[in-house]
């Protein structure tokens, strides 16, 4: 376990601002106390200061997790964000999407959301933008990339793709084995 | 061996359309394709089949008294598809249908008429049969498929001719047709047909006449292994259970009690598919009527409980949520405010997006009971010390508000990965997940405010979550669990912090009822450590043990809770709070951590007063004349070892005479405890303080000298040196005892005494420069057998004692 590097904490602020811009000081400087982020075996843990010195006594070999996975860093040095991020992305997230709860299982089970199954989307998302997928309740289901901007989404046809697929809640069934 | 019917090999009856589809010709065809060597390989037509198989029935038929109408037909049809020998489906209906008891009469003269019928009319046959089959469940698919199609679409009147004759046979068999299906689908044989038969009489009997129950006798025990009735299994043992239930008054003459003990036994392990072994066990826990209850809940699946995640969601929000979606729910008791129990659901329960949301977790409702015993606090720390899947440390998570920490832990890798989904999943940030083997703790680290664990167990509470534990558990399973189970509650004992603020507590719980796995270990860890049992917190379940057949627990073993799936509808649980009053680790004497425990808290008020006193010692006397009779019983076992506190249990010995000395020689037997590793040095130190007390209470002062000499350096030869201060409080506690000694016992004594201490301080206490010169000779050989007082952190001692001794 080991505190991130200049170069690592660019790249990972880079991503998740693309989710939450500027929201993201919110995490870094709490008012319930001091949070950081460590990076072990490769993978990204943000974490309070307390629970970091309790980890610190355990070896590294040993140790499987602490506090929050905020996702992992490639071979290549890229930054994946898991879904296991999604719930201090979803309450600081600047655009939004609402599917329609029929399309709720397509999307959990990995699949791009349509025109067809978009129920909102929050206004002047502009194209690629990082966005953060929720059901008609108001509950995350994930989050993405839209594919078309709001204005477009608009024009284009329903079997259209208007939200691309990175991370949604199903994959805690699906892919368990890939959260360590 | 089974007892339930086996659904998927049910046959459609009946005159639907789904009775007559053909399952496919091979699996159709095998029961009725004849193995390869049979009378002829030609294939023989329609009517020399039929021929072929009366002429096979005909032969069969004698031993057949009473057939029905619908097994005479069917042999004709046997031989339409192929000629088989042992038609595991005809041949048997037939036997089967031959046993309908009430049939004989009425049959006969139909048979009668069926047999004209066949005689006469291929294409009528083909049509009663194919109605009869209908009614019997037995395909003849072979002959059928011919048949069928040829004959019904010619003629309907022989259909309705048969389907009238049907219905006058049923009016004159009644109820036969549920008792022919049932035969049909156990398969029985032919054996124990008739078995059945006078079952049924006799059953009827019973209930008229009150016939008595015969135990029958051990030869038809190899009968039943090779074909058990279940049926009859299953009567037998409710038979067995109500004339043990008034033995007196029922049981048949000349057959013991255990001789009907014996049989149910190995009906119950046939009839649940349980091995002998845990039957056994099962059959000493409970009493007979509660064990057939047991048995049978074990075979029923629990209901389906969910704990609501409180960081995320409300009860009630989520059961609207649920109920929104399909599932038919109820809160599960007013005994917890965050689980609901599901009756059913049109979607899966484990899948809905309020699942994978993290707004609830399924759980059993006996796993939610030790975390609610445990009661977390906010801003505790928290182990949990086998922690897969991540239940229990989710929950302690939202008691605790994702405040404080928790050090979720489990030896299984594998496991790991669904803990750490599910703690992710369920939005707790407040853990840290290790991999561990659980006997590490505390030395990894300690100082936890609470402590659970769940141990890990042979599982017989949960027999009906996997059915696999009737058979493969043994006396060296449960053995070996309970091994673990001991070194494991010991290293959590350890990990708990006495002194914790708002903590010190440690739940153990189990999902097993055995009993060498619940209140066995809880007593071990009560003998070996500083800790009582606590009231649970939980109102219901019941209470633990005292006593079990031989054996006798700790009174407060009632604390302990008990839970069962036959009383309490949750899987079978154990759940055991206890909490830690002292860090130290008592040393292990026998019966004497007890005795150890209050010592253990007296120390401080102890030793100053030992120092400046002549050691009133009262509350020491009753520590020390325990610790007399152990040394008593001990004293054979004189070890040539020696102890790095043996000085210590020397003074012991001597106790006898001065119970003062005794406590201050426990205390700081004590206090030697609490510095180095325990246990091996009681065991030790009891030991030697046997053989000390053999001697003579001059060896035992000298014993005490070299303790004290070991802790403090100034003493001098007469141990007349002043109450120094050492920096352990033993040495100051030993001192004074020292002083007694002399004065109690006198020169010579104390001349014995000394040529110990001479030993000892040369041996050890290098520093002192005591003038030990003259002394030594004239004790060496009494001492020769006392294992010499090491000094505690110096190897020579061990050394020299041995030199000195020889």
């Amino acid at each position: 376990m080991r505190p991130l590097t200049e170069e690592e904490t660019r790249v990972m602020f880079e991503k998740i601002a693309k989710y939450i811009g500027e929201n993201l000081q919110l995490l870094v400087d709490r008012p319930d106390g001091t949070y950081c982020f460590r990076l072990h075996n490769d993978r990204v843990y943000y974490v309070s200061e307390k629970i970091m010195k309790l980890a610190a006594n355990i070896s590294g070999d040993k140790l499987v997790s602490l506090g929050t996975c905020f996702g992992k860093f490639t071979k290549t040095h890229k930054f994946r964000l898991h879904i296991t991020a999604l719930d201090y992305l979803a309450p600081y997230a600047k655009y939004k999407v609402w599917i329609k709860p029929g399309a709720e299982q397509s999307f959990l089970y990995g699949n791009h959301v349509l025109k067809s199954g978009l129920g909102r989307i929050t206004e002047n998302t502009s194209q690629y933008q990082g966005v953060v997928v929720y059901s008609m309740a108001d509950i995350p289901l994930g989050f993405g990339v839209a594919a078309k901007s709001t204005q477009d989404c608009r024009k284009v046809d329903p079997m259209a793709i208007v939200v691309f697929h990175q991370a949604d809640v199903g994959e805690y069934v699906r892919h368990e084995e890939t959260l360590t | 061996m089974g007892r339930k019917l086996d659904p998927t090999k049910k046959e459609k009856r009946g005159p639907g359309r789904k009775a007559r589809k053909q399952k496919g010709a091979e699996t159709e065809l095998a029961r009725f394709l004849p193995a390869v060597s049979d009378e002829n390989s030609k294939r023989l037509s329609s009517r020399a089949r039929k021929r072929a198989a009366k002429r096979r029935l005909g032969s069969a038929e004698a031993p057949k008294t009473n057939k029905s109408p619908e097994a005479k037909p069917l042999p004709g049809k046997l031989p339409k598809g192929a000629v088989q020998t042992a038609g595991k489906k005809g041949p048997q209906s037939l036997f089967n249908a031959a046993q309908g008891k009430k049939r004989p009469a009425p049959s006969s003269d139909e048979e009668e008429e069926e047999e004209d019928s066949e005689e006469d009319d291929v294409v009528n046959h083909g049509d009663l049969w194919g109605s009869e089959d209908d009614a019997d469940m037995v395909d003849d698919y072979g002959a059928d498929s011919n048949s069928e199609d040829e004959e019904e679409g010619e003629e309907l009147l022989p259909i309705e001719r048969a389907a009238q004759k049907q219905k006058v046979r049923e009016a004159a068999a009644g109820v036969q047709w549920s008792e022919e299906e049932t035969e049909d689908e156990e398969e029985v044989t032919p054996e124990s047909g008739p078995s059945k038969e006078e079952e049924a009489d006799g059953g009827l009997q019973i209930n008229v006449d009150e016939e008595p129950f015969v135990l029958p006798p051990a030869g038809e025990m190899e009968q039943d292994a090779q074909a058990p009735d279940l049926q009859r299994v299953h009567k037998r043992i409710q038979d067995i259970v109500g004339i043990l239930r008034d033995f007196g008054a029922q049981r048949e003459e000349g057959r013991s009690r255990s001789e009907y003990l014996n049989r149910l036994k190995r009906d119950l392990a046939t009839y649940y598919s349980y091995g002998d072994f845990l039957l056994g066990k099962l059959m000493d826990l409970f009493p007979l009527s509660e064990l057939v209850e047991f048995l049978e809940a074990n075979e029923v699946p629990r209901p389906i409980t969910l704990r609501t995640n409180t960081l995320k969601t409300r009860r009630r929000d989520l059961a609207q949520a649920l109920i929104n979606r399909g599932v038919n729910l109820d809160p599960l008791g007013k005994w917890s405010k965050t689980g609901l129990v599901v009756y059913d659901s049109s979607v899966p329960i484990g899948a809905t997006p309020e699942y994978l949301a993290g707004h609830y977790m399924l759980q059993g409702a006996s796993s939610m009971l030790p975390v609610m015993a445990l009661a977390p606090q906010e801003h505790e720390r928290i182990l949990d010390m086998c922690c897969a899947p991540g239940g229990k440390t989710s929950y302690m998570a939202q008691l605790m508000k994702n405040t404080g920490v928790i050090l979720a832990n489990d030896a299984n890798a594998e496991r790991l990965k669904s803990v750490v989904g599910n703690l992710h999943r369920l939005g707790v940030t407040n853990t840290v997940i290790s991999h561990y083997d659980g006997r590490q703790f505390p030395k990894v680290v300690g100082g936890f405010d609470r402590v659970l664990l769940d141990a890990p167990c042979s599982g017989t509470g949960v027999i009906s979550k996997d059915p696999a534990v009737k058979t493969n558990k043994d006396e060296k399973d449960i053995l070996r669990c309970a091994h673990l189970q001991k070194e494991l509650l010991l290293s959590a004992i350890d990990s708990v912090n006495a002194t914790s603020k708002t903590g010190g507590y440690l739940v153990y719980c189990t999902c097993s009822i055995m009993v060498e796995e619940n209140e066995w270990v809880v007593e071990y860890a009560l003998k070996k450590r500083n800790v009582r049992l606590v009231p649970t917190g939980l109102d219901f379940g019941q209470e633990g043990f005292t006593r079990f057949r031989e054996r006798r627990f700790h009174p407060s073993l009632r604390n302990a809770r008990r839970f069962y799936p036959h009383t309490h509808n949750m899987d079978g649980f154990f759940i055991a709070k206890f909490k830690k009053f002292s860090n130290s680790i008592p040393q292990s004497q026998t019966g004497n951590s007890e005795t150890a425990t209050p010592t253990n808290v007296d120390l401080p008020q102890v030793i100053p007063k030992s120092e400046n006193s002549s050691q009133p010692a009262k509350k020491a006397k009753g520590a020390a004349k325990t610790k007399q009779q152990l040394q008593k019983q001990q004293r054979p076992k004189k070890a040539s070892f020696q102890k790095p506190n043996g000085t210590s249990k020397g003074a012991d010995s001597e106790l006898s005479t001065i119970p003062s000395v005794r406590k201050t020689q426990a205390s700081s037997r004590f206090q030697d405890s609490s510095q180095p590793a325990g246990k091996a040095e009681g065991i030790r130190e009891s030991k030697v303080t046997g053989k000390l007390k053999q001697r003579s209470p001059k060896l035992q002062s000298s014993k005490k000298v070299a303790f004290l000499k070991q802790n403090a350096p100034p003493k001098g030869t007469d141990t007349e040196t002043p109450a120094v201060l050492s920096p352990s409080k033993t040495q100051a506690t030993l001192k004074p005892k020292e002083h007694h000694h002399p004065l109690g016992r006198g020169k010579g004594v104390e001349k014995q005494q000394l040529p110990e201490q001479p030993f000892k301080k040369a041996a050890f206490q290098k520093q002192n420069d005591t003038p030990e010169g003259p002394q030594p000779p004239t004790v060496s050989p009494i001492s020769s057998s006392r294992p010499p007082p090491a000094k505690r952190k110096k190897s020579q001692s061990r050394g020299n004692g041995q030199l000195l001794l020889s």
